[in-house]
């Protein structure tokens, strides 16, 4: 029936902007009827969804929220259609807005549906949604260094296998979780210094060189780990950074708890993505490595050293992505397991391609990746409809989707992955 | 006084070619050197290497009577040597601002950009020197004729008082070109000192102090331009006389081959690009379209040759609705196409010359058999394309972007026009060629005139235009505004259609004298 609608619609109008509007508000109200008939009249009308807001020890408790499942989903879903009948009628100009309106409302949909009957803790799932971006906001901006100078780093996933290994066995040995990090952070730059001679002066296929070191990390660290880690348990044993409550802020209700009674490494990540961001846009190498990475040439022939700057921005990234490794390691679970990282590092990369090579827009792609992850996690525990090896995907799937939804809007920087040759 | 640059018997060599050999060259302080020499002799290559960023074999440089060692663009710049490149070296996503700054940035508070004093400086350069140019728009949403002057502007944010011009009318309209010569002028004024390189002899003649001509690699002459004209020039640049005018026998129109009707083409920043346009070509004839650059031509021809999307209308080739069609289609069905942007339209640049030689054709017999490709013939047909269009290069197997940029043209148009072709649309063919190519490719398209090719020429060269259309269709704000026969058509006439004055004959309004001078200013 769609399809029938899109042609007809396609016959009538000769503008393709607005072909594309009708197209995509009539899957967006389809959407929304199916979650209507789904979701909300599916439901008995007497299932109830509540929404916490305090853990148990939290100073101010906050009301639990109850709210018939059925009629909430049924006015949600009368609001995602709503949406996009306006998108099909006046067109939402920004896509962003747009992205966002429905991702909202479908995920309201379905968590509200998924809870009937049973609570579910809100804040404790927005807390564990940005700890679980901040992994994949510091592999995006370790992407985004050496992207913008024009070098692909498809090694991220290494830099953090690697990092993590190093981290967890330099902090154990030396009970220095300080010490841990410093290791681990060396490592990723050793690595990615490699990427660099690989890609910059050999002029190696640089997906090729990111390939080899995920290979080789892997590699690696399961070797090491089954002769080291394995037999001698007390080299596995790093401890993680403890929380540090910001003074004052710490007690917001919700906030608070989400924001500002987190550990030191998820505050350096968020403070890294403003360094990374005034870096790239406001200073005299981000103007550098940003023209580097779109014409090289151009660059060279106003006196810039293209190569000075890719081996800095590669070298930098690699401390990034490393960063991203012993987080996994030193402000979570405190030990190394085989291939811990899990596939990451690539995750990693879509945020930073969902984003378009900003800071900012890698961090709103990773906060939703990190929110499918600990969505999954929590939905394992409360619901049994749908099998946890399904949730499993959940991140990958979210992937996926944005992937497909984002391509040919974002623009990768023009010299990506071309070497570059001087006469 | 000693001149302000000096070359010594530079020498660059590159595999299999010697680029440039013991070339000695001086530049006076305050003049402007006009460097001639066919496509390929080695100009640019000179150019790079005082700029740094080709390293010479042999020979030294002295500025301002001191031996200066040039080891890359940083040196070259310190000496206070500026260029613009024959292909600009701009950011497209960056803004003007930004690309004038990169290299040379200001800085506030320590660390950060200072984009509004360099934008000021911009426009206090702007004012100065009649560049304007707003310095917080896009490269990319810029004309070619604007990119030029941020181009220039990035020499004098630089106060480099050696500029090095690389041809840089290649791309302008005649207005633009002249635009550029008075800011030339102005500089000059001011004590600076000017390399500048073109194929246009006008403009040579014109604008020079004094010329040199470097042919194969080696200075074969320099001439007075007061002493001098454009004969003796284009004889002594090709080493034999050049007929600068075409000769051609009145056209006998045949069927129609290309029909538009009612085409109009969006340009997403613009509005209509193109807006309701019809007209026929026949076999056999040659249909000019004239205009000032950026009045739809270049969105018309990337229409009709599959290149961009039309909004409405119809386009028949044979009877063909090709409204919709691909690149492969319209060659399948004998269509030609010299694309207006070379680089970024006509060629692989990372290929061999071989294969941007059959770039159109690789996939059929005799080039490809079942899926493989079949090397021997394509060495061959390229090996025959390239004698025959006289394309300098070592070999066919080199990378096609180290050709001169007069020979990477040639290079398309020796694809272009081999084989039976219906109709050639060819957008401005001659870009960056030397009058012995020029002359070679204008009586090329003549021959396939006469041969029942039917062929639209859409050029900025009203002179181009004008000796080999038989009918020429002027375009005005996307618009063809009238169409003239070609034989009937005057220089005046033409320019004011092009201003989007439309008239009749009868009442033809009085043009000011600098208009007239300036189309009365023949090639020859
Ligand atoms: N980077 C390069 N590698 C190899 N050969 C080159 C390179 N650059 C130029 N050449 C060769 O050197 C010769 C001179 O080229 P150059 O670009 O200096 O010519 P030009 O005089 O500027 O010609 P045009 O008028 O066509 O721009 C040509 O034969 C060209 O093929
Ligand atoms: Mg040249």
């Amino acid at each position: 029936m769609l399809g029938m609608v899109a042609t007809s619609v396609m016959r009538r109008t000769t503008d393709v902007a607005q072909q594309r509007r009708w197209i995509s508000g009539a899957v967006i109200v389809a959407l929304g009827l199916l979650c209507l008939w789904f979701f909300a009249l599916q439901v008995p009308a007497d299932m109830v969804s509540k929404y916490r807001f305090s853990g148990g020890g939290d100073a101010i408790q906050l009301p639990v929220v109850e709210l018939p499942t059925s009629t909430t989903n049924l006015i949600l879903a009368v609001l995602l259609v709503a949406v996009g009948i306006l998108h099909a009628a006046r067109g939402i100009k920004n896509s962003g807005v747009l992205f966002g309106a429905v991702a909202f409302f479908l995920l309201a949909i379905f968590l509200t549906w998924s809870i009937r009957g049973q609570s579910l803790n809100l804040t404790g799932l927005l807390e564990s949604t940005l700890i679980r971006s901040i992994p994949f906001l510091l592999g995006a901006l370790s992407g985004i260094m050496c992207e913008r100078s024009g070098i692909i780093n498809i090694a991220i996933e290494g830099m953090m296998l690697t990092a993590a290994f190093v981290s967890v066995i330099v902090a154990s040995y030396f009970d220095n979780l300080w010490l841990g990090l410093a290791a681990g952070v060396a490592s990723g730059a050793l690595i990615s210094g490699v990427h660099a001679v690989f890609s910059i002066r050999f002029k190696v296929d640089q997906i090729i060189s990111g390939t080899v070191i995920n290979i080789f990390a892997v590699g690696l660290t399961n070797f090491l780990n089954l002769r080291w880690l394995t037999p001698v348990q007390e080299l596995n044993d790093s401890g993680t950074f403890s929380k540090v409550p910001l003074p004052g802020l710490a007690q917001i209700p919700v906030l608070g708890t989400v924001l500002f009674n987190q550990n030191i490494l998820v505050y350096a990540a968020i403070v890294l993505m403003f360094v990374v961001n005034f870096l790239l846009f406001s200073t005299r190498w981000g103007l550098r490595t940003r023209a580097v990475g779109e014409h090289p040439k151009a660059a060279d022939t106003l006196g810039v050293n293209v190569f000075r700057i890719r081996y800095t921005n590669v070298i930098f990234a690699g401390m990034l992505a490393a960063l991203g490794g012993c987080f996994l390691t030193l402000a979570s679970v405190g030990r190394f397991d085989k291939l811990m990282t899990n596939g990451r590092g690539f995750i990693a990369l879509a945020a930073m391609i969902f984003g378009n090579w900003n800071p900012f827009g890698a961090f709103g792609a990773s906060l939703l990746f990190g929110f499918m992850d600990s969505l999954q996690l929590k939905l394992q525990i409360l619901t049994s409809v749908i099998p946890s090896e399904f949730l499993l995907m959940a991140p990958y799937l979210a992937t996926m989707i944005v992937l497909a939804g984002v391509v040919g809007r974002v623009r990768p920087p023009a010299a990506e992955g071309v070497p570059y040759e001087k006469q | 006084m000693p001149p302000i640059l000096e070359l010594r018997g530079i020498t660059k060599r590159f595999p299999g070619v010697l680029a440039n050999d013991h070339i000695d060259l001086t530049l006076n302080q305050g003049e402007i050197h006009a460097l001639l020499g066919e496509n390929g002799a080695g100009k640019s290559t000179l150019m790079n290497v005082l700029y740094g960023l080709y390293h010479p074999d042999e020979g030294e440089i002295l500025i301002r009577d001191k031996p200066a060692h040039i080891t890359g663009p940083r040196d070259a710049i310190a000496q206070g040597i500026g260029m613009v490149h024959q292909h600009f070296m701009l950011i497209p996503v960056f803004t003007v601002t930004e690309n004038v700054m990169l290299g040379d940035e200001s800085i506030t508070n320590g660390v950060v950009l200072d984009r509004k004093k360099v934008a000021q400086e911009i426009r206090d350069l702007s004012v100065r020197y009649g560049l304007e140019v707003n310095p917080d728009l896009y490269i990319k949403d810029l004309s070619v004729g604007i990119q030029q002057r941020v181009e220039i502007i990035k020499l004098l944010y630089r106060k480099a008082d050696i500029l090095i011009l690389d041809e840089p009318t290649a791309v302008l309209t005649p207005q633009e070109a002249d635009d550029l010569f008075q800011v030339l002028r102005n500089l000059k004024a001011q004590g600076n000192s000017i390399i500048f390189i073109t194929h246009k002899l006008r403009e040579v003649l014109e604008l020079a102090d004094r010329i040199t001509v470097l042919r194969l690699g080696k200075v074969v002459g320099s001439a007075d331009p007061k002493s001098t004209n454009s004969a003796e020039l284009a004889r002594m640049m090709v080493g034999r006389s050049v007929i600068l005018s075409v000769d051609k026998a009145p056209a006998q129109p045949k069927e129609v081959v290309l029909k538009v009707e009612h085409l109009t083409v969006r340009d997403p920043r613009a509005g209509d690009a193109v807006n309701d346009i019809s007209f026929e070509v026949r076999a056999g004839e040659v249909l000019g379209i004239a205009g000032v650059q950026g009045n739809g031509q270049t969105e018309l021809a990337q229409a009709l040759t599959g290149l961009r999307a039309v909004e409405s209308g119809r386009v028949t080739i044979l009877g063909h609705d090709t409204t919709h069609a691909t690149p492969r289609q319209l060659f399948e069905l004998d269509v030609a196409h010299v694309p207006e942007d070379r680089q970024q339209d006509g060629l692989v640049l990372s290929f061999p010359v071989e294969d941007n030689l059959v770039l159109n054709e690789y996939y059929r017999p005799p080039f490809a058999q079942g899926i493989s490709l079949n090397f021997k013939e394509i060495e061959r047909a390229a090996a025959e394309r390239l004698k025959e269009y006289d394309i300098r290069t070592p070999s066919i197997f080199v990378k096609t972007a180290n050709l001169s940029g007069g020979n990477q043209q040639k290079v398309i148009v020796a694809r272009e026009f081999t084989g039976p072709i219906k109709l050639l649309i060819a957008s401005q063919p001659t870009r960056g060629l030397d009058v012995g190519s020029i002359e070679y490719i204008h009586n090329r398209i003549i021959e396939k005139r006469d041969a029942g090719t039917a062929v639209l020429l859409i050029s900025n060269e009203l002179d181009e235009i004008m000796s080999l259309s038989d009918r020429i269709a002027v375009m005005y704000k996307g618009r063809i505004i009238d169409t003239v026969n070609a034989a009937e058509a005057t220089k005046e006439a033409l320019g004011l259609l092009m201003a989007g004055v439309q008239q009749d004959a009868a009442h033809a309004p009085e043009i000011s004298p600098e208009l007239k001078t300036e189309m009365q200013d023949e090639i020859a």
